[in-house]
């Protein structure tokens, strides 16, 4: 929830002195220790009682009324004066901008079989786009990029995904960057939209799917609306950190000179952290591709479409070719969005030759672009992408013949490892804390909050435990925490693993980063299908997923950290006679110690934001309650509790770990 | 400077266009009529549920309301649940294989009144327990329930608790399987698998690798090609056994798959609404659809041009 840029500031007042903390820092670990053989104590004496325990169909009253007030607001809907005036017209706002870039480059309008623009005025535009914002190397990522997307044959699919893709963010940014903006000057305000934020961003989609067509109909508008919901905060949340980051000196100087509020912000503010919101656009595309597959549960056309559809026939193939285009299209756009955060730095560095021939040179490419547009807008052979996509057929067998070898040939070393992770680790934990008294649960979260997070962070467990109690889903709480746990210490372990070995070479890094990348974006079904030969529909399976998806995370977090170590102080250990292994562990690891608790942080939320998925091949609890209550109506209730669970957890934790991580850099 | 490069640009463009008067075929150029059939159809919107058996209902159906009665069909992929909403909103006009769901019938056709049924596909839905063909073979009498518990301990799994696991799907698909386990006294747990594709990939698996899997599966079902599950008897189903959910102790009904459309579409008298309320087909045939779309990976179209090509006579039946 919290994003990448928000490290723990080191403008903390300044802590005890480094002894006192020595001291401290022993016994803090002691206590949480003894905390824990209390728990164990207690847990033989007390098992199995007032374990809160619900049965997949068992609803709660809470579950019930959730049920009332959905079925009232639909069939309400017709006579709603809030529907009438309110919802239909931002339904119709946003339907008509979403046909507008549909007809533009994806959909046939009106008489025209094609849309206004074809594949190579696209290719064009994005060519010239890439290099007008950003530079000549990104422009050409671009127009191959894009290119590839035609040649798999999924032209028209990508197109729908990224008009789409366009008009989300587009709606996110308009309201996101004058947020960020007010978020970062007012702390009031900061302090009311971070909750907010954290909701939109770990609240299961699922659980709001089915209401947003309720509001705003089957189609683009939903489609759009619920991307926006997941991919507005991470522009808020950086925006607000840009804004906050300009040094007050800086300011202070406009003041004096006599600035207003307005010529602050404009002149002095906004331009200083233009480069930061970039960044912050960079992740709202990158959220926005996410909920591609998610989108086209809603009837949201393009490629999620592709890859849902694949998957019912169990067609590995066709759904990675699709997939792989999402991949390539978040590449493209992440480089590009980089590119366009660096450029200014860039420019002034490669000297005046280039600048003087810049706007000329910027000139003549939009000619040319707009000569490309003119003729895709004209000719068949222009407008349509030509060819088979022979290339996405040989990419979709590929796959499958690779899907087969591996099931083929690893599943009895597979089954090993689930066997061993399930029984000698997730099992005994899960049993643990299912069939723990709920109040002994309770108060050993809040005790280890108060621990290691301090009064505050130890107030906000109490209040999440207290409602995590009242949503009726504990018991599945309970055991979807166990395998978050699991899952973020594996997520920990690898990341450590290569987040070093990143940050210590920056050729590794070049060579890992793309398929971090595509991890990332990926639609987790199409790896799901071979994982689920490999390991059964399992727990362990969603695990695996949960990996895979937030282990990239932790990875780029911790190379970060490490590669910020400062050069001297790895040369000063060098010359003293450190071997390499002393380096890591004595040097780069605890010098990087609050990217370590950053990346704890981030691989939790981005591990619960796989819960739902997890539900989906065999991990039960919370995920499949959450994905259960999107099929079935009386289940809807349930679906939206367990919903507001993985929120409560995803609160609790984010907080503890932030006040934990606060505490060490101290 | 200026002036020279905005010249310059002029005379790209000005090159470019005179290279592309020779290009080839112009957009709109071959306007002549693809659809001749002018009918009063209009635009029909057909809900997709996810599993191939309905797509190849809708692939069928959209392809016959194209070509025979020149509709503009939209197809809306969508779950049950949302798709039974959009009756209500008008985004959809008809579902056409609706299992049973007692309840979405209640909220939507008894109380909010906007869908009616639009009678029988001619399809029966079997929901049952299946095993693989291989654990039949081996071991013929497990296809009966009292057998089950013998068994028990060979299904057991990291998931399972000590019991035998009995695996159950996608969430939206009718089951019983909990009740049933402890009515009938089996040693069995119920898993959820959570999805289709995480319950095909499991029997995928067991048939390969001769692994025992026993679990919720049902038919018309494009897989059951592919690997031919065999069910296993449970007590056989009589009117009002399932009555009370908690105390099921009785296989399945049989379900008559039917039609539901919006209560609008049904009154508009658009040729759609009787081209849907006489679709009526067999189970071979919808398997024979499935089966060209899910194994033989022809896109919807091309499936059902060549299924209604080789079945005029059934479609004319449809369309008379």
């Amino acid at each position: 929830m919290t994003v990448a840029m928000e490290k723990p500031e080191k403008t903390q007042p300044a802590e005890p002195a480094a002894p006192v903390k020595e001291a401290r820092k022993v016994s803090r670990s002691m206590v949480v220790g003894a905390i824990l053989v209390a728990w164990l104590v207690l847990f033989f004496v007390l098992r199995g009682k007032q374990t809160l325990a619900l049965a997949a169909a068992d609803l709660t009253d809470l579950h019930r009324w959730f049920n009332d007030v959905n079925d009232s607001i639909g069939a309400n809907r017709n006579s709603n004066p809030l529907f009438l005036y309110f919802f239909n017209e931002i339904r119709l706002v946003i339907d008509s901008l979403v046909t507008f870039v549909q007809e533009l480059i994806s959909q046939s309008s009106g008489d025209r079989p094609v849309p206004q623009i074809g594949w190579l005025g696209v290719v064009g535009l994005a060519g010239y786009v890439s290099w007008a914002m950003g530079n000549w190397r990104v422009a050409l990522l671009a127009v191959a990029g894009f290119t590839f997307l035609g040649l798999q044959g999924l032209w028209q699919e990508s197109m729908d995904t990224l008009a789409l893709t366009v008009s989300a963010v587009f709606v996110a940014l308009l309201f996101a960057i004058p947020l960020g903006v007010w978020a970062g000057l007012s702390d009031r305000f900061n302090r009311i939209i971070t909750p907010l934020l954290d909701f939109m961003q770990t609240m299961p989609t699922f659980v709001y799917l089915a209401p947003l067509t309720l509001f705003f109909l089957i189609g683009g508008a939903s489609a759009t609306i619920a991307t926006v919901i997941y991919a507005a905060p991470p522009a808020i949340r950086i925006t607000a950190h840009a804004i906050r980051t300009v040094p007050e000196t800086t300011v202070e100087a406009a003041d004096s000179l006599g600035a207003t509020r307005r010529q602050a912000l404009l002149k002095v503010l906004l331009p200083m952290s233009k480069r930061t919101v970039v960044m912050g656009v960079n992740q709202t595309i990158m959220a926005a591709l996410a909920m591609v597959t998610i989108a086209a549960l809603i009837d949201a056309p393009g490629l999620g479409k592709t890859v849902v559809q694949a998957l019912q026939s169990l067609d590995v193939g066709t759904a990675f070719n699709a997939g792989l285009s999402i991949v390539v299209m978040a590449i493209v756009l992440d480089r590009v969005t980089t590119a366009a955060s660096t450029r200014e730095e860039e420019a002034r560095r490669s000297k005046n030759r280039v600048l003087a021939w810049r706007r000329p040179l910027l000139g003549a490419g939009a000619a040319v672009t707009g000569v490309l547009i003119y003729m895709s807008h004209t000719y068949v052979w222009a407008a349509e992408f030509p060819g088979e996509g022979g290339i996405g057929s040989s990419i979709a067998s590929a796959a499958d013949t690779a899907t087969t070898w591996v099931q083929d040939n690893l599943s009895g070393l597979t089954n090993t490892i689930r066997d061993v992770i399930t029984n000698g680790l997730l099992n005994p934990f899960q049993s643990l804390l299912t069939d723990s008294p709920w109040w002994l649960v309770g108060a050993v979260l809040i005790a280890v909050g108060v621990v290691l997070g301090g009064l505050r962070a130890g107030l906000t467990t109490a209040v999440c435990v207290g409602l995590l109690v009242a949503t009726g889903v504990w018991s599945d709480g309970m055991t979807t925490l166990a395998s978050t746990v699991v899952a973020t210490v594996l997520v920990m372990l690898l990341g450590i693993v290569f987040g070093v070995w990143m940050g210590r070479s920056a050729l590794v890094d070049r060579m890992l980063r793309p398929s971090l990348d595509a991890a990332q974006v990926m639609p987790p079904f199409v790896y799901l299908v071979p994982f689920l030969a490999l390991f059964g529909a399992t727990r362990f399976t969603a695990i695996v997923a949960a990996i895979v998806y937030a282990a990239p995370v932790a990875m780029k977090i911790i190379a970060d950290g490490v590669r910020n170590v400062p050069a001297t102080t790895v040369e000063a250990a060098t010359s003293a006679g450190c071997n390499t292994w002393q380096i890591i562990t004595k040097v780069q690891l605890p010098m990087a110690r609050s990217a370590l608790t950053l990346a704890t942080n981030q691989g939790l939320i981005y591990v619960l934001s796989m819960v739902v998925v997890g539900g989906l091949v065999g991990a039960g609890a919370l995920g499949y309650d959450v994905v259960a209550g999107f099929s079935q109506g009386q289940l809807f209730g349930k679906g939206l509790a367990a919903g507001l669970a993985i929120v409560l957890l995803g609160v609790m934790f984010d907080r503890i770990t932030q006040a934990a991580a606060r505490r060490t850099s101290a | 400077m200026a002036r020279h490069w905005r010249a310059g640009a002029a005379g790209l463009a000005v090159l470019g266009l005179t290279l592309t008067a020779c290009g080839g075929a112009k957009v709109g150029d071959d306007k002549a009529g693809s659809s001749g059939s002018s009918g009063k159809c209009g635009t029909f919107n057909l809900a997709v549920n996810p599993w191939v058996g309905y797509e190849a209902d809708a692939a069928v159906v959209a392809y016959v309301a194209e070509k025979d009665l020149g509709c503009k069909v939209t197809k809306k992929d969508l779950k049950e649940e949302i798709a039974w909403q959009g009756f209500g909103t008008g985004e959809v006009d008809a579902v056409l294989e609706n299992w049973g769901h007692d309840d979405l019938k209640k909220k939507y056709i008894t109380d909010q009144k906007t869908a009616v049924e639009a009678g029988s596909t001619g399809n029966k839905g079997i929901i049952g327990w299946f095993v693989p063909p291989w654990l039949a073979k081996a071991h013929p009498d497990i296809t009966n329930w009292k057998n089950l518990n013998k068994y028990a301990a060979k299904f057991k799994t990291s998931e399972s608790g000590g019991k035998g696991q009995l695996l159950d799907g996608d969430p939206s698909y009718v089951t019983n399987d909990e009740a049933l386990a402890k009515n009938l006294k089996l040693d069995f747990k119920v898993v959820y698998a959570g999805s289709e594709t995480a319950l095909i990939q499991a029997y995928r698996n067991a048939e390969k690798n001769k692994q025992w899997v026993i679990g919720y599966f049902y038919e018309p079902q494009w897989f059951l090609s592919e690997v031919p599950l065999v069910k296993v008897e449970l007590p056989a189903y009589k009117d009002g056994c399932d009555a009370n959910a908690e105390k099921v102790a009785c296989d399945y009904p049989e379900y008559d798959l039917n039609k539901i459309v919006s209560a609008k579409f049904a009154k508009s008298g658009s040729p759609a609404y009787d081209l849907v309320k006489n679709f009526n087909w067999t189970n071979d045939d919808q398997n024979t659809v499935a089966k060209y779309i899910a194994v033989d990976k022809m896109t919807p179209e091309a499936a059902a041009k060549k299924w209604v090509e080789a079945n005029r006579d059934k479609v004319d039946a449809w369309i008379k």
